[in-house]
């Protein structure tokens, strides 16, 4: 079995002995990997528990560079405003009932009914199996329409072209992109880069469907929500404390 | 009495020059879909918040005004009315020259549209988008066959079947249309603005004001007899259809905003210092129904062509504004994302949208590659009625 995987197949495929299998290739081979560790199945459901109440404004500046650095977006000359790129932003909310204010981070909800996916025209805008929400950059023609889909804002168009790409996180211009939950990282057993930007307990990640899994368990314990519940769309980013 | 056709001799110099200027804009369309594709769409107005921008106004107003204008062919052929006969071929050519350019617009926006072939072959069957491909180019393939049958003699027994074919396939090529907003569950805007029949009746409307204008122009500049019983005719159709519009907007659009408690659309309506309100008020409203009705109705205006081919105009730049207001204005406001909170930061306010020329340019280039389709296919094929005089239109008509 070949270890070779383009990129296609370390998005799609589901484990390593099936990566061979995968029923298109792009044919460009982008980046070698070394067998998974994290097999991607739908026995898996990756998803991020955000507890806002540990979390202070700087820990969520923190994640917001962690993914830029660990992304390679935010170094755009051309696009101004609204047009650069924001896989992960902080948001700053105030209810209107009580006066609190609460800061954020919002990024890909990676939800299990994604709407993205549902209106994506190409298949480009596709959901794994393990749950994570990702655009195939060989298959989306730039049409956008994932982006007036998405109810959380997450979605980016590359406005310009590019330089000094990171290896594992090929971007192209005229095409949408958006979190990916750091795939890279954590199909070899790492967690994303924004989790790891924040020391304690503000950002839990894991499987959601693993019952021995902290994120689970805690799950299990507090008060959590999704933002747009009332959508269903069974969101694998969770808050607390909101 | 039999109708002859006969193509447009198309040797004058202002036949040349009607094809040199549209020309000209087609090449500049051309050349701003390098310039944006070349550089980028940081150099549009567009951005992560206004993703689709003034080349789908024109794109989708051109769509829906394709499925429109064929609506004089269907009244002859689906509800049978003699008079609209000798025009079913001119309301298919227009309608498909429509839709090619509004096609083109919408794809060379795309962020690759190098990559159609992708869209061609790759088909998600949940996506509305997708499904909107299928039905244009069915559109083009029932379209073209009826023409055929019209053109050939053989053939016209089987006309008004694929004339019926034709009105079925529209109806559900607007109302998809329309679905690729309205299928949005996160855009509120969206869910009172959106409504198949208004959709339908836009489409009537729009198409019908291409198409006089079209009619009026052709027949003036190959110096063919137009009779008034066409024309009234016309006239109150568009009467009709653009009533009809301003009629679904009232009872949906601003109804609807008191029913769904709908904020973004209240803002959108009310609220004097946005852009897209006065453009509502005074753009689609005012110039774009209201005035139309008026030059159509009033009696002093009876039988005066150019007043017709005033409203008409009217009737489409006030869609061009419906269309801006529907598309822009409903991305301008932010996502309900968080209820009951206000956004401080990062997130919420309203986005300023300020279209570039290059953006202009290719939406108007839409619209000349629609009117060069139309210029050309008359000189090289009998598309036009030789005369619509009075006596050749209705033979019971006195005068
Ligand atoms: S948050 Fe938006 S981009 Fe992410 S999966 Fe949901 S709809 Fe798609
Ligand atoms: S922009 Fe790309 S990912 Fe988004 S819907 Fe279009 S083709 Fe799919």
């Amino acid at each position: 079995m070949s270890k070779k995987l383009n990129r296609r197949d370390f998005i799609k495929s589901t484990t390593a002995s099936t990566a061979g299998v995968a029923t298109i290739a792009s044919g460009i081979s982008l980046t070698t990997f070394a067998v998974n560790d994290n097999p991607v199945t739908k026995e898996k459901r990756w998803g991020m528990l955000v507890d806002i109440n540990q979390l202070s404004e700087s820990d969520i500046d923190n994640m917001v560079n962690a993914c830029q650095e660990e992304n390679g977006w935010g170094n755009e000359t051309h696009s101004t405003g609204h047009q650069k790129p924001s896989w992960i932003k902080k948001i700053k909310v105030k209810d209107r009932a009580t006066g609190k204010i609460d800061s954020l981070p919002m990024m890909c909800q990676h939800c299990e009914q994604p709407p993205c996916v549902d209106v994506c025209p190409t298949n480009a805008s596709m959901r794994r199996e393990d749950g994570v929400v990702l655009v195939d950059k060989h298959l989306c023609i730039g049409c956008r329409y994932c982006m007036m889909a998405c109810p959380y804002d997450a979605r980016s168009f590359v406005h310009e072209n590019l330089s000094n790409q990171k290896e594992h996180m090929p971007r192209g211009k005229g095409t949408v992109e958006s979190c990916t939950l750091c795939v890279h990282r954590v199909d070899k057993g790492g967690v994303p880069a924004c989790a790891e930007a924040v020391s304690g307990e503000g950002v839990i990640f894991g499987d959601l469907y693993d019952a021995d899994s902290k994120i689970n368990q805690t799950l299990k314990k507090i008060q959590s929500t999704q933002i747009r519940a009332d959508l269903n769309l069974n969101t694998g980013v969770r808050y607390s404390g909101i | 009495m039999n109708i002859r056709y006969q193509q447009i001799q198309g040797r004058s110099l202002g036949f040349y020059a009607l094809v040199a200027g549209l020309g000209v804009f087609i090449l500049a369309a051309l050349g701003s879909v390098y310039y944006m594709e070349h550089n980028g769409h940081f150099v549009t107005g567009m951005n992560n918040r206004i993703v689709w921008g003034l080349p789908h106004v024109f794109a989708l107003f051109l769509i829906i005004a394709a499925s429109g204008a064929l609506n004089v062919a269907s009244i002859a052929s689906v509800f049978q009315k003699k008079l609209y006969k000798p025009l079913s071929r001119l309301s298919g050519l227009v309608a498909l020259a429509l839709l090619a350019g509004g096609l083109m617009v919408l794809v060379l926006d795309l962020g690759r549209p190098d990559r159609l072939i992708v869209a061609m072959t790759e088909y998600n069957f949940k996506s509305i988008f997708a499904w909107n491909i299928i039905l244009y180019n069915g559109f083009f393939v029932i379209v073209a066959v009826y023409l055929w049958m019209m053109f050939e003699r053989r053939m016209n027994k089987f006309s008004r079947k694929a004339g019926i074919a034709a009105f079925i396939w529209r109806l559900i090529l607007t109302t998809g249309t329309g679905s690729i907003f309205g299928l949005l569950v996160a855009r509120h805007a969206y869910d009172a603005m959106i409504m198949a029949p208004k959709f339908i009746a836009m489409s009537f409307s729009f198409g019908l004001a291409f198409f006089i204008l079209i009619l009026m122009a052709s027949y003036k500049w190959s110096e063919r007899p137009l009779g008034d019983v066409v024309l009234n005719r016309l006239r109150n159709l568009l009467g009709v259809f653009v009533a009809a519009v301003l009629y679904f907007v009232i009872v949906f659009h601003i109804g609807n905003i008191y029913l769904a408690e709908n904020k973004n659309v209240a803002m959108l309506l009310f609220n004097t210092n946005s852009i897209y309100t006065n453009l509502f008020w005074y753009g689609q409203i005012l110039l774009g129904s209201l005035v139309p009705l008026l030059l159509i109705y009033h009696p002093v205006f009876k039988g005066n062509r150019s007043v017709l081919g005033l409203a008409s105009l009217l009737v489409l730049i006030g869609g061009i504004v419906q269309m801006y207001v529907l598309i822009i204005g409903g991305q301008a406001y932010p996502l309900e994302m968080f209820p009951g909170k206000e956004i401080l930061e990062g997130y919420g306010e309203l986005v300023i949208y300020q279209a570039s020329l290059p953006e202009m340019l290719l939406g108007v280039g839409g619209v000349a590659v629609a009117l060069i389709a139309v210029v050309f296919l008359i000189k090289f094929l009998p598309f036009l009625p030789e005369s619509l005089a009075d006596k050749v239109a209705d033979p019971h008509h006195k005068a």
